[in-house]
């Protein structure tokens, strides 16, 4: 169902999505620089940097596809590739769908559309707006811009310096990416109900990354989390 | 080497997956179950999934990724601000990694 009273597209709401994204997108910036410098060590060119940011916009699935990637193109594995992709990006399904209330009726396609600039950041700002009562598409999509600038911008920058910082550690920038997701998590803290899931996803993605090689722990970790916090909603006796 | 059919493959199928999935979300928010187990599993699947993506590089860390998580999910929790987090977490590293010769 669409929602006649949400907000209509107004170039207010873009810029100021597009304003509000600008310290995240800071953040996406620090981590797209390692993402770049890794992007190079993995034998990415140039071109395949542009278009995989520019087109994937998917900072986490990107990361993962640096692990599977090879500097030859008859060994790449292009299914596993694509199949971690899939698995890492699941968890947008829910994200879009929180989204939801935002839609005005007959802007179905145009919103489903405008999903391709959600990132982990812009929800999370969006949301926080909803929050307050505000938020819109056009908040979202402004906010989306903005990261993907950075995403872009970073990514290419860090592609390009790669063989000058060949090790991102130094400077402690391999933390960005941690550091910002572990915010992104707890701003996703809802209550105790969030403590069993998070910590059998954390504890089953820890094992399942010293024994399997890979980025599988990634899928291990997300399913035996999720279905623990389910199967915990059971047993307490409400599932809503 | 500009680039290669295969991973203009590569990069095309994690398009259409990643565009697919965010834009289903979308139009079937309302025909996703709203209540039971499979409506729960589907709610934690983001916290799960964003738990799993950081858990193995803090604990495979030493202490100083150990104390700078702690202080960007203090930082966080403090403030409600994303980059000021990411910053802290990423200035704690450093000076950790420095301070302990790791």
């Amino acid at each position: 169902m669409q929602n006649p009273a949400a907000p209509a597209w107004t170039p207010d709401h873009f810029f100021a999505g597009a304003r509000a994204c600008i310290p995240v997108a800071i953040s996406v910036a620090a981590y797209g620089v390692v993402w770049g410098v890794l992007a190079k060590q993995a034998g990415l060119s140039l071109l395949e940097v542009v278009l995989m940011s520019g087109l994937v916009f998917a900072g986490s699935a990107q990361f993962v596809a640096l692990d599977l990637w090879t500097a030859t193109p008859s060994t790449l594995p292009i299914g596993p590739i694509i199949l971690a992709t899939l698995i890492v990006n699941l968890r947008y399904l829910l994200l879009t769908a929180t989204m939801r209330p935002l839609v005005r009726p007959g802007t179905e396609q145009r919103s489903a559309a405008a999903m391709w600039l959600l990132s982990d950041e812009n929800w999370a700002m969006t949301v926080g707006e909803m929050a307050k009562g505000r938020g819109s598409i056009a908040f979202l999509v402004g906010g989306g811009v903005t990261v993907w600038c950075a995403w872009m911008v970073a990514t290419v920058f860090g592609r390009l310096i790669g063989s000058a910082i060949d090790d991102p550690t130094k400077y402690g920038l391999d933390f960005a990416f941690t550091a910002t997701f572990l915010a992104l998590l707890l701003g996703m803290w809802k209550g105790k109900a969030d403590l069993l899931p998070w910590l059998v996803a954390a504890l089953v993605a820890i094992i399942s990354a010293r024994l399997i090689p890979g980025s599988w722990y990634i899928p291990a970790g997300g399913i035996a989390g999720s279905l623990a916090g389910a199967i915990a909603e059971r047993r307490r006796g409400y599932a809503h | 080497m500009l680039t290669s059919p295969e991973a203009l493959l590569a990069i095309a199928g994690m398009l259409a997956v990643t565009f697919a999935i965010k834009a289903s979300g979308l139009l079937l928010a309302n025909r996703l179950p709203q209540t039971g187990f499979i409506a729960a599993w589907l709610r934690h699947i983001p916290g799960a999934v964003l738990a799993s993506l950081i858990a193995p590089a803090i604990a495979t860390g030493g202490p100083a990724e150990a104390l700078a998580a702690a202080a960007t999910a203090l930082v966080f929790i403090i403030t409600r601000n994303l980059f000021a987090a990411m910053a802290t977490g990423v200035l704690a590293v450093f000076l950790l990694r420095m301070a302990l010769g790791a």
